[in-house]
């Protein structure tokens, strides 16, 4: 009955990098990606900096015969889009978007399914701006009447708006998109719990393949909050900080340590989930098993508007994510190699998290993954990117560089180095309150 | 340990017909509609100025004085804490509930429509010259109020949730479009099933009944435009059908793995017996034209249920007596639904009901499916399928039994006893439940 799942491909897409051997050379090498933002000037909202992905080109990455839908994908639909071509090809399986030449086992797509965490999507503000701003009263209000005028030729200032113009906003979209190029008719969901929503739906994922709805599923999340409302909206949400003006980017963002200031990333992190059974009967190499999952929720959540946990110590729905994905694998906390948390770098949450990891573990001085200086907080990305590299680094049992980390129960800054990972602990809480945990183990 | 079954044991949900359940049920089974002009804005020009409207609702009035903690929330918040208040205490939780820790939350809430005039004006204000000011932009953003602008976030809502109902188990928010919370009950079924919980609080809840969230849909050509007429624009299987009308409102359905619900002597409403989701991966704007991705999530359903959709019992009756549809009222889903039906029931399907109440309440949005349901759970318990309104004509393409305008009391045929509701969204997401009476 049991019916074990296996990470066969990944997909990372973040500012350290595109594809699994790039973003794992760059978090090896300790180079980071963060860097001013190039898209707009930011600096106006004193956000200057981020991790925004470089030269992404999403006409090159779908089949010819999708490249006009491009035209209705926002940016957080892009970078899901890229990861799953990236993971999907990184498995060896092939789907009918697949290049004509592609090499590789063709997927059953009545057995595939497709879980994604997203985010809101802002919309584009110079084209709401541009379409809004012809229809306001003198008191600076939507001038409701004008703007929805009936009528063609005669219409109001909605019809500035493109037809489709929703579709490329609808956080379902990214799931979509990818369903329809590849070919996916299994279960399909799109889950929103902010940073943990990738962690939510590669557990989902699990639970869709380990009872039998699926065979395979594509997993992960994707979001980009690099544009202007995401920002002001994220540092509203306390998930960044102002960056002292001349700050070197590469070491704002340091985790567990109390200078440290939260800079956003955009990202894209996919991964191809499938049942072991069948992915050694096509020789599907292997990253690791997806062995636990656990959820949790903190009814104490430190959004501003909620009731407040300002001093408070541990996220106890992170804690429980914990135990539970630990119950779910069945092992003991001590067989824990490696953690890779969220480490937003902003202080009042990592004091929170590390203290839900050390109560969940038992212990201090755990090694870490921690992504954020490389990448900055991809808030429904992150999940899934963090999740790839931590496959990488159970495939290749070695852990990437740790830049910037510091504080009293975590090792500090070091290069990558080998090590011995049978089990790697990825988890994230996130603004809402919601947590996930998975735990990641080297196949047998 | 999980017995397996997942049953429901309370119910609630706000609707443009009312928030009390059995009043609003009543006035489903007469067939009242709930449409009516826009009242939050002035859409008098509009060619969709209309919509199905929860009007006059205040939380105070549904759960007292905890309402104060949410002046802030969304509205879409604001009724899904009515409707899971109710449906927490007719499951009578208060009494009896669980560890914090085995009950979860999985919802399909949309996300919250809050300060829309700030918003747009902050977009509005920076854009001269044809260029967009980012440094005007900054100053209007930062007249924003913080809490308020979180609460757009659709997540908050099962956060509130988990806040109220001191329900610290997996809490979980999908997002997909109109068969959101469909989707979120089966989901939270399965982690029922799984024994990762023993309550789980599922549905959802939304409001789009904003001038973007109304502009988003009059672009795309989906929406009625019947604005002379807005009580009878929602036409689901009618000829005249020109598009769904925009409703509001919530959903709220008490799961319970049934070992639990019998240790604690709750008193069980119904089962829910099956799920099944598929995705139609065909076009973002169409459906895919032969019906196969919704025909998979009802044969999915179905048979987690059991349940031979071309089987008949002793009587030659039909063995799924009510298919609840998605029913839009869009030319496009409900021709392409109704040859689903077709698919999945072969020769019996003229002989299965398949009505919409979206003819009553409109469509609403990812909370509709959980309405659906909970009209489910009512047919079963009172023998009555409420009818599809407004159905003058029945469209030749869709030709199935849509019980027009006229409810049908089925007790003398053996009452009611299983149901499958029908959730299907924008981008091919399709998700079916199969809801079956209760029997030990």
């Amino acid at each position: 009955m049991d019916r074990a799942v296996v990470i066969t491909g990944i997909g990372p897409i973040c500012a350290a990098g595109a594809g699994a051997d790039a973003v794992w050379s760059a978090v090896c090498a300790g180079r980071s990606g963060l860097g001013p933002i190039g898209s707009f000037d930011a600096s106006a909202l004193g956000m200057a900096l981020g991790g925004e992905v470089a030269g992404l080109k999403i006409r090159d990455l779908v089949p010819k015969g999708y490249r006009k839908a491009t035209k209705v994908m926002a940016r957080d639909i892009e970078l899901a889009v890229a990861a799953a071509r990236l993971a999907v090809e990184d498995a060896g399986l092939t789907t009918r978007g697949s290049d004509g030449g592609a090499q590789g086992h063709a997927i059953d797509g009545v057995r595939t399914g497709c879980q994604i965490g997203a985010g809101q999507i802002s919309a584009d503000p110079v084209e709401l701006g541009r379409a809004v701003s012809v229809s306001m009263t003198e008191a600076g209000l939507l001038d409701t009447r004008e703007w929805g005028t009936e009528g063609e030729g005669s219409g109001g200032a909605m019809d500035n708006l493109p037809p489709l113009w929703l579709l490329k906003y609808l956080p379902n979209m990214l799931a979509c998109h990818v369903t329809i190029i590849h070919g996916c008719e299994g279960p399909s969901n799109t889950i929103m719990g902010a940073e943990a929503g990738a962690l939510q739906s590669i557990g989902e994922s699990l639970r869709v393949i380990e009872r039998g709805d699926a065979d395979i599923c594509f997993t992960g999340g994707a979001e980009s909050r690099l544009n202007p409302m995401g920002l002001v909206r994220m540092r509203l949400a306390g998930r960044a900080g102002e960056v002292p003006a001349g700050a070197d980017p590469a070491c704002v963002v340091r985790p567990y340590d109390g200078s440290s200031v939260g800079v956003i990333g955009e990202g894209g992190g996919m991964l191809i989930l499938e049942e072991s059974g069948s992915a050694a009967a096509r020789g599907a190499r292997v990253y690791a098993r997806v062995s636990g999952f656990g959820c949790g929720m903190d009814t104490r959540p430190i959004t501003p508007g909620l009731d407040g946990l300002g001093d408070a110590d541990e996220d106890v729905g992170l804690t429980r994510a914990i135990r539970a994905a630990l119950d779910d694998a069945g092992i003991g906390a001590g067989e824990i190699d490696a953690v890779a948390p969220m480490a937003a770098g902003m202080p009042v949450l990592d004091r929170r998290e590390l203290g839900s990891i050390r109560t969940a573990l038992g212990r201090d001085g755990f090694e870490t993954i921690t992504l954020t200086p490389f990448a900055g907080n991809m808030l429904a990305g992150h999940g899934g990117v963090t999740s790839a590299v931590a496959s990488m680094a159970i495939r290749e049992q070695r852990l990437p560089a740790r830049l910037n980390t510091g504080g009293a129960s975590v090792a500090g800054a070091c290069g990558a180095r080998d090590a011995a990972l049978g089990h790697v602990l990825v988890c994230s809480g996130s603004y809402g309150g919601q947590a996930a945990a998975l735990v990641l183990s080297r196949a047998s | 340990m999980s017995s397996g079954r997942v049953v429901i044991t309370g119910v609630g949900w706000v609707t443009p017909l009312g928030c009390d359940v059995d009043p609003v049920w009543s006035r489903l089974v007469k067939g009242e509609c709930s449409m009516g002009p826009l009242e939050r804005y002035d859409a008098s020009t509009w060619s969709t100025g209309f919509a199905s409207q929860v009007s006059g609702f205040d939380l105070r009035d549904r759960i007292g004085d905890r309402a104060g903690r949410h002046e802030r929330s969304s509205r879409s918040t604001r009724f899904a804490l009515s409707a899971c208040d109710d449906a927490w205490r007719m499951a009578g939780l208060d009494g009896s509930r669980p560890g914090s820790e085995r009950v979860g939350v999985y919802l399909g809430a949309g996300e919250g429509e809050v300060d829309y005039s700030s918003y747009i004006r902050a977009h509005a204000e920076p854009f001269a010259d044809n260029a967009f000011d980012l440094e005007a932009f900054a100053r209007a953003v930062s007249r924003f109020d913080a809490a308020s602008e979180l609460e757009q976030e659709p997540q908050l809502t099962s956060t509130h949730l988990a806040v109220e109902f001191d329900a610290r188990g997996p809490n979980l928010n999908c997002m997909t479009a109109c068969a959101a919370s469909t989707q979120a009950v089966g989901e939270a079924t399965e982690i029922i099933r799984r024994g990762d919980a023993d309550v789980m609080i599922a549905g959802g809840s939304h409001s789009m009944i904003h001038p973007l969230g109304m502009t988003g849909f009059m672009r795309l050509t989906a929406m009625s435009t019947r604005r002379d007429d807005p009580m009878h624009a929602s036409r689901p299987f009618d000829v005249s059908r020109d598009g769904f009308v925009m409703g509001e409102g919530a959903g709220i359905v008490i799961l319970e793995d049934l070992d639990h619900a019998r240790r604690r002597g709750a008193a069980v409403l119904a089962e829910l017996a099956g799920f099944g989701s598929t995705a139609d991966a065909y076009r973002i704007t169409d459906i895919h034209p032969d019906g196969k991705g919704g025909a998979g999530a009802m044969l999915g359903a179905l048979e987690q249920a059991g349940i031979d959709p071309r089987g008949v019992d002793a009587s030659g009756r039909p063995l799924v007596h009510w298919v609840n549809a998605h029913g839009t009222g869009t030319q496009e889903n409900d021709k392409i639904e109704s040859a689903a039906v077709r698919t999945v029931f072969g020769g019996l399907a003229d002989r299965v009901p398949f009505t919409s109440i979206k003819s009553m309440l409109g469509h609403l949005i990812q909370a509709a499916g959980a309405v659906e349901l909970i009209a489910c759970v009512k047919a079963i318990e009172t023998g009555v399928i409420p009818p599809t309104a407004n159905l003058s004509e029945v469209d030749p393409v869709c030709g199935l039994d849509h019980v027009p305008n006229e409810a049908r009391d089925l007790n003398d045929a053996g009452g009611v006893s299983v149901c499958v509701s029908n959730s299907f969204g924008f981008g091919g997401q399709n998700d079916s439940v199969c809801v079956r009476r209760f029997e030990g």
